[in-house]
């Protein structure tokens, strides 16, 4: 959130994408997080994945929480809706958005604080429930507007700025989506830009509960030594089970991959996740093999990031409760009023 | 002895123990002297509990139509032993006390001044049936068919309801039938006659029999909601589980399956509110249905749609508090909570209907007032009403009535050049105008948040910015003056000094007591409000009169309080009458503490000029 307005200055060779826009205007705000925060990272890759998705920028319905994180849908997609909501609350508000309107495309935006502590609750109902939404975590582990506090995915003996040690044991959240049932689960990084885009596409095109947790230094508080966090830690614990490319419906299928080390995952709209494996034994559609392959890694200090699991045939929300395709806040008292004659035997009955 | 004689006019309390399945066997009784044209008001008084704690069942015999409760009881059928000594306390002299005799009742547990009537009902099920489930309820379908020969209750008027009841399932009929006629021919031959007596009128007219939350329930659906987010509370449960219910009826699609609504219940309050909003945001009309504790939960979440301007309903089932309080009982206890509900300068639109008529009307007008204001609005209702079958007038539904979507600027007047802010006050009345997610590629977007942001939704902390807003807010709040429903005056046959203001549930019990206080010769003008923002015309009321009595059905006055505060009422004008027992308020204790305070305030000293 700032006071300062961007300049809207485009240059008239600016690439448009095939509807029309070229990469700013996915923009938004000038960001007023602090100069190398891993978050602004984050927008420059939904504004990318976007721009390359060609999805018209109105029809993502950006929601967040509060936080740092949360303030970033302002720096991004300036001409969506937006809305900040509560703390960790956030998932609860999605869910009547978009059962209000099934056809515009949810992001949802938070943090570690946001999700893992007052918002676990809501953070784990969103994901059993099938919510179709991409849901980030701009995890850095720590409460950066309130100055550095610990937060509840800061990992058991990390140390804060002020060399404080944490003696909590950390909330893993793609664990805990995994469990609650997220037909769409991936870790990035902030600092990985070429892995994150891809996951954010595969993410944006899933019709189901997506999620992906994205380590984000905090530049200020928690990238030091000492920190689990930090640009560094990540970068030399960085475990990529896949690096992934994701191909649109509408573009042509090529096999540009070495045939044994491509795995194509078609998705329920019909798009393909292209996942480069790595790890010959890793199988991002079995969802009890991602939680212990997670977990073993977690053991020896590693963090694995890439697609983690995904179901293809997700079921969303609004399948699950049979309501029509057309968006609810467009029917009108015709759709809606039963009208005087149904009244009437109603009345009958209760006599 | 004296005996009371009453027909058509008296007072029948059930004592049961909750769980053993009397309350269908009390409903039983109650609707066949409905169907014999009499008016009847039943309520049932229930515990926390599923099984084994004392319940009751109140039915009001009620010819001249007062349906709040009377007080005192006429006729008590004890089934409880747990709760004896109170329930025997309870029956007027002259009354009633029917009682199952199988075990012999010690002299000293009686009363001289009642009637006895024992029946062995017990032992006469234990006789008659060897399933032990089958005893118990039995031992219900008895006691009614003793009852229906003792109070000339036609029987066929039960055989017609146990036909509906038990359609297609003749052995169930059968047996029902087997055990009203057991019961009615111990009577006839074992117990005295009663002066009390059930005589066929034609004074229920096309009166519907229903309770709040199904009404509340109809309302939404009437109104156009099309999502319903709720936790289960009691004694608000029953308003989604009757959307649902209704919503499979009357807005599915026959051929496809397909529904126009959807229902999910939230992993708790703060969830479900959180839905409303977000849905209310994306342009779906949207309710949750909740009781006191339910709201302190979503109190921040109220606060975000006052200050953020979203539409949201709330239908609050009051109960007793604090805290948990007494979650079966009834109040009218969060009057205060609701009005200025969340932190800051929140205040909010409150709908007070008096019967299930009103929670019907007022639910779906709930739904018109919170996009036309987009802000929250609660239909304070409470268990009173929401929970017990009242007889009211007819739903009723003009097919010409067009939902009122509010101020929702469109793609064509962006296009057309109209400025857009989206906390702007273009007409004065303080109601911005909005727009959907989605609406126009370019123009249109804003950012919803519950900081301070300027009147184009930009975020600023500019004193100026949070003045505009908030008084703007504070122009809407006068603006839904004119948009709730007025208050309803009943004016005393002659000119009164006195007045009563009542809300709610009080209604049927104000206007029988109202009517007594006129034959003992106090005439009080008495005016009913009906929403909060009050209007004008209350403030003149309370000015007009040198006492005026605030009848509430709580501890703290809290309307009282909201008068004073909002409609600047004298507080040395306003006198509170409080009940707050968890039962619902009687005719009696009106007229009684009406009588009382009017004869203190006519009290003139001998000497006119010793007065101060």
């Amino acid at each position: 959130m700032t006071y300062i307005a961007k300049p809207k200055l485009h240059h008239p060779s600016l690439v448009k994408n095939r509807v029309g826009f070229t990469r700013r205007d996915y923009e938004g705000k000038i960001s007023t997080l602090c100069a190398g925060c891993g978050h602004d990272s984050i927008s420059a890759s939904i504004i990318q994945a976007c721009w390359e998705l060609d999805i018209e920028p109105h029809r993502v319905a950006k929601l967040s929480g509060i936080g740092c994180s949360s303030k970033t849908p302002d720096y991004f997609l300036g001409n969506s809706h937006g809305f900040n909501t509560v703390h960790g609350r956030m998932p609860s508000v999605l869910t009547g958005a978009y059962l209000a309107n099934r056809e515009l495309i949810y992001l949802g935006v938070s943090g570690d604080g946001d999700s893992a502590s007052i918002g676990l609750g809501q953070f784990a109902h969103v994901m059993r429930r099938g919510v179709n939404m991409t849901y980030l975590v701009e995890n850095n582990g720590v409460y950066g507007l309130t100055k550095g506090q610990f937060s509840a995915t800061a990992d058991k003996g990390s140390r804060s700025k002020k060399g404080q040690s944490n003696n909590d044991a950390p909330i893993d959240l793609v664990t805990l989506a995994l469990v609650m049932g997220a037909t769409f689960v991936a870790r990035g990084f902030s600092g990985d830009k070429a892995q994150l885009v891809p996951l954010l596409r595969s993410a944006l095109a899933h019709q189901g509960a997506a999620v992906i947790d994205i380590l984000s230094p905090c530049i200020t508080f928690n990238n030091h030594s000492g920190s689990t966090k930090s640009y560094d830690y990540v970068r030399e614990h960085n475990e990529a089970v896949n690096r992934l490319d994701f191909i649109s419906l509408r573009e042509e299928i090529t096999a540009d991959y070495a045939a044994g080390e491509v795995i194509d995952v078609r998705q329920h709209d019909g798009s393909i996740v292209r996942l480069r494996k790595l790890h010959a034994d890793y199988d991002p559609t079995d969802r009890i093999r991602a939680m212990s392959y997670i977990q073993e890694h977690a053991a020896r200090g590693e963090v694995v990031t890439g697609l983690l699991y995904v179901d293809p045939e997700a079921a969303d929300l609004h399948r699950q409760l049979g309501t029509v395709e057309q968006p609810l806040n467009t029917l009108g008292a015709a759709e809606l009023c039963p009208g005087s004659k149904a009244l009437e035997k109603i009345n009958a009955a209760l006599r | 002895m004296q005996k009371i004689e009453a027909v058509n006019d008296f007072v029948v309390k059930f004592a049961n123990i909750n769980g053993s399945g009397s309350a269908s066997a009390n409903e039983l009784f109650a609707r066949a002297i409905l169907r014999m044209g009499v008016p009847v008001s039943p309520r049932n008084i229930f515990p926390s509990n599923i099984q084994g704690l004392p319940t009751w069942f109140e039915v009001r015999v009620t010819e001249h139509g007062y349906l709040g409760r009377r007080g005192g009881v006429d006729l008590m059928v004890a089934m409880n032993p747990q709760s004896w000594e109170q329930d025997v306390r309870e029956i007027d002299p002259g009354g009633y006390l029917f009682y199952d005799s199988s075990k012999p009742v010690p002299r000293a547990r009686l009363r001289n001044d009642i009637h006895v009537l024992g029946m062995p009902l017990t032992e006469i099920c234990n006789d008659t049936y060897s399933d032990s489930r089958e005893r118990q309820l039995f031992k219900n379908i008895i006691y009614v068919g003793a009852l229906t020969t003792l109070l000339d209750i036609d029987p066929q008027e039960i055989e017609k309801l146990f036909g509906e009841q038990y359609k297609g399932k003749e052995k169930l009929f059968d047996s029902n039938l087997q055990a009203l006629n057991l019961g009615r021919e111990y009577a006839r031959q074992h117990l005295k006659p009663i002066a009390l007596k059930v005589e066929r009128r034609d004074r229920v007219g096309d009166m519907i029999f229903t309770d709040g939350n199904s009404a509340a329930a109809l309302g939404c659906i009437y109104g156009g909601a099309t999502v319903c987010a709720w936790y289960p509370i009691t004694p608000s449960s029953s308003v989604p589980e009757a959307f649902e219910r209704y919503a499979q009826k009357l807005r599915t699609d026959p051929a496809s399956g397909e529904k126009r609504y959807s229902i999910v219940q939230a992993e708790d309050e703060l969830a479900s509110i959180g839905m409303v909003i977000g849905a209310g945001w994306n342009g779906a009309r949207a309710f949750t249905a909740t009781s006191g504790p339910g709201i302190s939960l979503m109190a921040e979440f109220i606060g975000l749609a006052y200050f953020a301007e979203i539409p949201a309903v709330l239908i609050n089932v009051q109960r007793g508090g604090p805290s948990t309080g007494m979650p079966t009982r009834t109040q009218q206890a969060d009057v205060l909570a609701c009005a200025y509900a969340s932190h800051g300068d929140t205040r909010h639109v409150l709908l007070f209907p008096e019967d299930p008529y009103e929670c019907f009307e007022m639910s779906a007008q709930a739904l018109d007032l919170a996009e036309r204001l987009q802000t929250p609005v609660f239909v304070m209702t409470d268990l009173d009403i929401g929970m017990n079958q009242r007889l009211c007038r007819p739903f009723a539904w003009d097919d010409n009535r067009e939902y009122d979507r509010g101020k929702v600027m469109t793609r064509e007047a962006l296009d057309a050049g109209t400025d857009f802010g989206r906390y702007l006050d273009v007409d004065g009345d303080g109601i911005p105008y909005r727009t959907y997610p989605g609406t126009h590629p370019t123009k249109g977007g804003y950012f919803t948040r519950g900081t301070t942001k300027n009147a184009y939704a930009v975020y600023s902390e500019a004193g100026a910015d949070y003045i505009y807003n908030m008084q703007r807010l504070r122009q809407k709040f006068e603006t839904a003056k004119s948009l709730v429903p007025l208050p309803v005056l009943t004016a005393a046959r002659y000119p009164a000094r006195f007045a009563a203001i009542f809300y709610g549930s009080t209604g049927p019990a104000m206007q029988e007591a109202l009517a007594a206080l006129a034959e003992q010769g106090i005439y009080l003008n008495a005016l009913r409000i009906r929403a909060f923002p009050f209007q004008n015309e209350i403030a003149d009321f309370i000015a007009a009169h040198s006492k005026v009595f605030v009848f509430e059905q709580n501890f703290d006055g809290q309307l009282t309080t909201l008068l004073i505060n909002e409609a600047h009422a004298n507080p040395a004008s306003l006198v509170p009458v409080l009940h707050y027992d968890g039962t619902p308020i009687t005719a009696r204790f009106i007229t009684q503490e009406i009588a009382e305070r009017v004869a203190r305030l006519n009290v003139r000293p001998l000497r006119e000029n010793m007065v101060a």
